[in-house]
């Protein structure tokens, strides 16, 4: 029973890969990771605004006890020599690379283009086999139109496009008026893989505190069916890697995903709950479903069930909404 | 000389000296002290990523618990063959006198590096004279003095090379700050040239003197009256020997780099008649004003002593000029009660001497003077007037100089008009804050122009004794010669004001030569500035015909992305303007140093930087201003008409920085001041303040309560007192029911405040229509300072509320407590400062304080203004520092004295019992004095006997009088850090504990030493970093509260008042409350942890969430119950370690500086925490059997 899969031109010997998460902070973890099955490990993001504002903060800490005090010159080493976070970061994958042979997919939540571009480069030059871009925006400025959003995002990949060589994923939300012409577009901006989706930060209200409440909550199974849904839709009409990502909690879930065409499937939740060897209870199940199934391999079953594979395409458009709202009835 | 290319740099004297001394031993057992911390940081640090000496290995630096302990460690790794060094200064150098005595009897070779400092004496000082090492020079250590940054780095290596010759230890000193702290072009030595100087067989021989079991011997016998002289006389061939070996070995150096040094070193005119003697820095001004004074005809000559122990008359014979007929001998230091100074003894001694052998034909007059103490200034004006003196039939013997004695009238007149040829400088004055990174930007731009230019460079800092708020002046020379002049700039052709808000509160432009440029960060154009000036300011600029420039540095930086930095701004004008270099010689230098800084960044970070330096240009304007004043000139009154005339008189010229003007009648003969002086000092040190919202407010006290200030105070009163209240004066009514005409004000002292932001942190309530609008807000003072400087006045004159009404019990409670600890010097957001507040307002009125030296003893007692206050019945704490190492037993004795006084006081009113009322005398005796109420009761009783003392005539009734206020029970507090109670104070502090005595012990632990720039001490956690634990520290923190607990009978508590306020009350007044000792532990959020201290509660509480800092009591009142002593007083850990610990920039920087080993620590640090956690957990819920036992 074989469980390669190629995501973005990468091989992959299991199509389970693990999400961007704080696991992988860890190369001790990424260890156990490979070690339990995954097929690659995209690393926790690097987060521009939070390495920018971690610079300020320490340049300000810096600033406010240097050369302030007759008897105390200094509390901290110079970090002039380091870039603090991206040296951290960068390191988790120099490290990852020297102990483990899956692929190591940095991650990059950036805000500004030469963010993008620096970070990339960085990245590509520590080692990453590829590069997910996470682009986590949200067009609060009422004044700004749907198209400076999509070339918004259009832009940020031809930009990291054009500095790095390895490949890039983006991981996007899906809240597109035209989603599969964005993928088209985006594919021919440069994207080698679709991550779907991103999680928003979506904020809650403490009624007795009158707070805005912060909290995230792991993603459940009932949450896969809009990826599910755009997986099904893109598979086959766009030609790139196509990665699904929440509510992974167990093989069904990385089942469903393959059947809707996707090349691999991302999870993390699953692995916070029950466990990094949590993978190889995974692989194991995928491997006996797929035994039952008669399926050979992870190609011989990925996208059957896309929308240019099954008998009813209308299924996943308009006629399948009137008739679960039927149903309801 | 070396064909060797000459290496340039411009360092300080202590990384001079150190550099070599790092390479030129094996060992550096260290202790932090001002002004030589430094070079044992530096030592750690270069051993931290290494860095080899000259045989290719790695000195070990240890960090020891004590100077004492230093010269311990030092002197057992000596005797068993390692080559070893120690830096340290005043008090550290007194704790090593007793291991130098036997290092030196034991003829063991090893050089002491000494930035050389005041003693504790009637104050404590941490600037430079020779004081301390003085007080060596009766231990056998050879002594060379260094007197400028070259001569420390040079004599680094003369004195490692003389020692291993000689077998005699040598200690090599400087002067502290002048010297160990001036940045100054220099030559350095390469390895190979020091390599060359030792040989190795000398290296070989120290190691087979090392103590051996394969070839055993015995060394340091005790000695018995028959042999020990004899033993004591063997060594006099070897210190008869070293001023030749000293020699020998400076003739070398001089072959090997060209620099020549005598052990006599003569300057000045061969047929000199009046010549001075003098060592360290202030030789290189005498020898300039020697220069001057001979270009203008006079006789004079300078011999600058370089080894002052052994003292050789021959040589200093050698260089005496035969036609010398008076010298003055000066000392930077002082002995009192002796025949003279030290260094003019030994001339005294020599010179007879030598007239005695015929040596000397005729005896010049010789007197002795002092100069330079607490680095006082030593100008060639100075120096001018001693050899004025010399000139006079009789000149003054035991003189000083700088000051102005008119109580014993030593001092010397001179004219301080009187300057040397300064005109080859461009000297600069910077004026800028602690924060703002003024310093740094000078020290950086030294470097870019004395290692790039053939220009020489020398920069000198002067900083405030406060830590916040705190200004710094850069006195930055640049020539094309050496800088030989350790003194501040005097007349300076640049004048930079970095702040703008200096312009009215700092007189700088006293300070400008004629046609000297003026640099202002202004927030206003070249076009509105003018009329933003004051009067003086104004005038000054025109009668002095200065250039006038401006930028507004703030807008430029916070525009180019440089974070609002001001500093590189600042640079870049002066780079523009000063004329050190041309222009454009200028900004490419400076952008050089900007690509070599930041080489590594990247160049986008490169080009971010030459974008600044452009802006700057392009935003650099000269004011064309009118050549006539147009404002007003401001108030420049420092205190109030109403503050005692000792603070008119003395503390405003010291806050004013007049204090050099002070003469000696004005100074208290012993050391004693006036308490309570912060309150006039009005700081203002920050634009933002926090305003009292009274319609949201809950009147919980809690801004109150966590205010490290105390600008915040509330009290309660009838609302009738509302009726002459100033209009905009702010109240509600008392949020208690039951007292429906009671009105509560919350009043903040804006002046005093430093906008720490904690108030406005801690504070619990908001506005329901506007979350964001809390009870208490930041805003800008400005608007309504001049209302609240009445509101304060009229809320001054409001009573304070009752102290036996009070409840003490609650946080809420405490606000309406006096807090007789106000306005300290201490850092904006201090961790400290609130649990002193505290102290004072539950006990301060009958609270004794001993305070260790550090921080506390800092913002608790610098001069000019301390925050130790008085109440309106002239009470308040009595507070004094002895030393750092000797706090608890200093408390202790304060103890004793309470308790032996009592024991009087009650023996004299027994005796008295008949003339007195015997039931008045009872109920003295047996008043029980634990509620406040109990203790008010006692204060009337006492106050009514002193009255009926006093009218009594009897030696009882006289004796009482002297000792009745001991009849009211004292709370002794013992107060320091944890560099105190942990490391130098431990032994103290642990016999304190098991006295059984009445003593209280406050540890404000901020897990480091903070006072001398966070160096590791035994609290500082695992993984957490710190100076001398670079790496992340390995081992655990001591757990000071088990220690004590176990004794039984000491009450310990470990406390956070930014986790639970509460607890932190109640363990305070548990501790005072019971008859014995008592320790607690205060968690104390400090800058040294790196992260806005306006997180400070935050971060306290996360201590307490993830275990770190578990709350606790143990009670041995609650054990004489038989109920379980052990109290655990917060819950379960509910975060893990990491989520508090990596908040802070002292963990964090390991994660960035090798990621692995904070991986690997920080587990380590989280395993530590849950073990403790259980342990305490078990213990929390055993049986009061299962400890110890009270008698």
């Amino acid at each position: 029973m074989k469980l390669h899969s190629t995501y973005m031109g990468l091989k992959l010997n299991s199509p389970i890969l693990v999400s961007a998460c704080t696991l992988s902070e860890q190369t001790d973890n990424i260890v156990k990771m490979e070690d339990n099955g995954a097929g690659a490990v995209v690393l926790f993001s690097l987060f521009e605004e939070q390495i920018r504002k971690e610079e300020a903060r320490f340049k300000g800490v810096m600033s406010e006890t240097t050369y302030a005090f007759p008897e105390a010159l200094d509390y901290f080493p110079d970090l002039d020599d380091f870039n603090v976070g991206t040296d951290e970061y960068l390191e988790n994958i120099r490290k990852a690379k020297e102990r483990v042979n899956i692929p190591i997919i940095g991650s990059l939540n950036g805000i500004t283009t030469e963010g993008w571009i620096d970070y990339s480069k960085l990245m590509e030059q520590a080692g990453a086999d590829g590069i997910e871009v996470n682009i986590f925006f949200i067009p609060g400025d009422i004044a700004m139109s749907s198209s400076e959003v999509e070339h918004r995002y259009l832009n940020i990949i031809e930009t990291i496009k054009q500095s790095v060589k390895i490949p890039v994923a983006v991981k996007l939300n899906p809240y597109f008026s035209a989603m599969g012409n964005m993928s088209l577009r985006m594919k021919n901006a440069g994207a080698d893989a679709l991550v779907l989706f991103n999680r928003f930060y979506q904020p809650d209200f403490d009624i007795n505190e009158l707070v805005i409440k912060t909290d995230l909550h792991y993603s459940e199974p009932n949450e896969i069916r809009l990826p599910l849904l755009w997986i099904a839709l893109l598979y086959g009409k766009v030609k790139l890697s196509l990665a699904a990502t929440t509510g992974v909690q167990s093989a069904i879930e990385v089942i469903k995903y393959i059947l809707a065409g996707a090349d691999v499937v991302m999870t993390a939740s699953s692995l916070y709950k029950n466990g990094i060897p949590y993978l190889k209870t995974m692989n194991k199940e995928l491997q006996d479903w797929m035994y039952m199934m008669g399926f050979e391999s992870i190609d011989s079953f990925k996208g059957s069930m896309s929308q240019q594979h099954i008998s009813d395409p209308t299924a996943y458009e308009r006629a399948n909404y009137i008739k679960i709202l039927e149903g309801v009835k | 000389m070396s064909s060797n290319k000459k290496i340039i740099a411009t360092i300080d004297g202590n990384e001079a000296a150190a550099y070599v001394a790092y390479r030129v031993n094996e060992v550096c057992a260290i202790y932090p002290i001002t002004p030589s911390s430094t070079m044992a940081e530096l030592a750690d640090e270069w051993a931290s990523k290494g860095i080899k000496n000259i045989w290719g290995t790695v000195p070990d630096v240890m960090e020891m618990q004590s100077e004492a302990g230093a010269a311990g460690t030092v002197h057992g790794a000596l005797q068993t063959g390692s080559l070893t060094t120690t830096f340290t200064a005043s008090q550290g150098l007194m704790l090593m006198l007793p291991n130098m005595y036997k290092i030196a009897g034991e003829l063991t070779p090893a050089v002491f590096h000494v930035a050389a400092r005041s003693l504790a004496a009637q104050g404590l000082s941490i600037f430079g004279d020779h004081q301390d090492v003085m007080a060596a020079r009766t231990t056998g250590f050879a002594m060379l003095g260094s007197a400028s940054v070259q001569e420390a780095h040079d004599f680094a290596l003369i004195a490692q090379v003389a020692t291993l010759k000689s077998r005699i230890p040598i200690v090599h000193f400087f002067d502290g700050f002048r010297t160990s702290h001036e940045v100054n072009k220099l030559e350095m030595l390469s390895d190979e040239q020091i390599k060359s100087m030792i040989p190795d067989e000398l290296v070989i021989a120290h190691r087979n003197r090392g103590l051996n079991p394969e070839h055993p011997f015995i060394r340091g016998t005790a000695q018995n009256p028959d042999v020990y002289f004899q033993g004591r006389e063997t060594v006099n061939k070897f210190y008869n020997a070293m001023p030749s070996i000293v020699e020998e070995v400076m003739n070398d150096f001089a072959k090997m780099t060209g620099r020549k040094y005598e052990l006599f070193e003569y300057s000045g005119a061969p047929d000199a008649e009046a010549i001075t003697i003098i060592m360290g820095s202030g030789s290189e001004t005498v020898e300039e004003t020697v220069k001057a004074l001979n270009k203008s005809g006079r006789k004079t000559g300078v011999i600058v002593v370089r080894l002052y122990r052994p003292f050789s008359l021959d040589h200093l014979l050698k260089v005496l000029p035969a036609s010398v007929k008076s010298i003055a001998v000066l000392d930077r230091t002082k002995e009192s009660g002796a025949a003279g100074e030290p260094m003019y003894q030994d001339v005294l001694a020599t010179l007879v001497e030598a007239l005695q052998q015929g040596k000397l034909k005729k005896l010049p007059n010789i007197v002795g003077g002092r100069y330079g103490l607490s680095s006082k200034e030593f100008t060639p004006a100075m120096v001018k007037g001693v050899y004025d003196e010399l000139e006079k039939k009789h000149p003054k013997n035991g003189f000083t100089v700088g000051i102005n004695d008119d109580v014993t009238f030593t001092s010397l007149e001179y004219d301080p008009a009187y300057k040397l040829d300064e005109t080859e400088w461009r000297q600069g004055l910077f004026f800028g804050l602690g924060a703002d990174g003024t310093v740094g930007a000078n020290k950086n731009t030294i470097k870019i122009i004395g290692e790039n230019t053939d220009l020489y460079a020398q920069g000198y800092f002067v900083y405030d004794s406060k830590k916040s708020g705190a200004r710094t002046v850069s006195h930055l020379r640049f020539g094309p010669n050496p800088i030989r002049a350790p003194y501040l700039i005097s007349k300076a052709d640049f004048i930079a004001c970095h702040q703008f808000n200096f312009t009215e509160k700092v007189e700088m432009l006293e300070f400008a030569s004629d046609g000297a440029t003026f640099l202002l960060n202004s927030p206003y154009s070249k076009d509105e500035v003018w009329d933003k000036l004051t009067g003086q300011v104004q005038k000054s600029i025109i009668d002095k015909k200065l250039k006038l420039y401006v930028i507004d540095a703030t807008t430029v930086a916070r525009d180019t992305g440089m974070s609002g930095r001001i500093n590189t701004i600042m640079q870049t004008c002066y780079f523009a303007l000063s004329g050190v270099l041309p222009r454009e010689d200028a900004i490419k230098q400076i952008k050089k140093a900007i690509e070599k800084t930041y080489f590594k960044k990247g160049q986008k970070v490169i080009d971010q930087n030459f974008k600044a330096v452009d802006a700057t240009l392009a935003n650099l304007y000269e004011v064309d201003y009118p050549k006539k004043v147009s404002a007003a000139d401001n108030d420049l009154q420092t205190v109030s008409d109403k503050a005692p005339d000792f603070v008119k008189e003395v503390t405003a010229v010291m806050m004013a920085g007049h204090g050099d003007d002070l003469p000696v009648s004005k100074m208290t003969v012993d050391g004693t001041y006036p308490s309570g002086t912060t309150q006039w000092e009005k700081r203002n040190v920050s634009d933002l303040v926090p305003i009292w919202e009274p319609n949201i407010c809950i009147q919980c006290g809690n801004c109150a309560y966590v205010c490290p200030h105390s600008v915040i105070r509330a009290k309660f009163y009838h609302k009738d007192h509302l009726k002459k209240a100033p209009a905009d004066f702010k109240s509600a009514p008392i949020n208690a029911r039951g007292f429906p005409e009671t009105q509560y004000s919350l009043q903040v002292y804006l002046e005093d405040c430093t906008g720490c932001n904690l108030c406005v942190e801690v504070c619990p309530a908001t506005d329901p229509a506007n979350r964001s609008l809390k009870a208490i807000n930041m805003a800008e003072k400005e608007p309504v300072l001049k209302a609240e400087q009445k509101n304060i006045e009229f809320f001054e004159n409001i009573p304070w509320n009752d102290r036996s009404k009070i409840d003490f019990s609650t946080v809420h409670g405490a606000q309406f407590l006096e807090p007789l600890f106000e306005f300290s010097g201490a850092c904006a957001g201090c961790g400290e400062t609130p649990y002193l507040k505290l102290l004072s307002q539950l006990f301060g009125d009958r609270l004794l304080v001993a305070n260790a030296t550090g921080c506390s003893s800092i913002y608790g007692g610098n001069l000019p203004t301390t925050p130790w206050a008085v109440n309106k019945e002239g009470r308040g704490p009595a507070w004094s520092n002895s030393l750092f190492e000797d706090n608890a037993e200093f408390g202790l004795g304060m103890r004793i004295t309470a308790d032996k006084q009592v024991g009087v006081a009650k023996q004299y009113l027994l005796e008295l019992k008949d003339v007195l009322g015997e039931s008045f005398v009872n109920e003295i005796i047996n008043a029980k004095q634990i509620h406040e109420s109990e203790l008010a009761e006692q204060q009337k009783r006492v106050q009514l006997l002193k009255e009926k003392l006093k009218t009594m005539t009897s030696p009882a009734a006289i004796h009482l009088l002297s000792v009745a206020d001991q009849l009211v029970r004292r709370s002794v507090w013992l107060v320091g850090g944890d560099g105190w109670a942990y490391d130098i104070g431990y032994g103290g502090l642990d016999h304190a504990l098991a006295s059984g005595r009445n003593v209280k012990i406050l540890v404000l632990d901020t897990e480091v030493y903070s006072n001398t720039g966070g160096q590791s001490s035994k609290s500082t956690p695992t993984a957490a970093t710190a100076k001398f634990a670079a790496g992340g520290k390995s081992g655990g923190k001591k757990d000071l509260a088990m220690q004590a607990i176990s004794y039984g009978n000491v009450y310990v508590a470990r406390v956070a008042f930014g986790a639970n306020p509460q607890q932190t009350l109640l363990a305070m007044r548990e501790a005072e409350a019971y008859d014995g000792p008592a320790l607690i532990l205060a968690y104390s959020h400090c800058i040294a942890h790196g992260y806005d201290l306006k997180n400070g509660l935050d971060q306290q509480h996360n201590a307490v969430a993830s275990g770190h800092w578990p709350l606790l009591r143990y009670n041995p009142t609650l054990r004489m119950k038989n109920q379980n002593p052990f109290v655990l007083d917060s819950p379960r850990p509910t975060i893990g370690l990491k989520e508090y610990a990596y908040n802070e920039l002292r963990y964090k920087v390991l994660t960035i500086t090798n990621p692995e080993a904070a991986d690997t620590l920080m587990k380590h640090a989280q395993e530590l925490v849950n073990l403790k956690w259980k342990t305490y957990e078990e213990l929390a819920t055993k049986k009061a059997s299962d400890f110890v036992p009270i008698a």
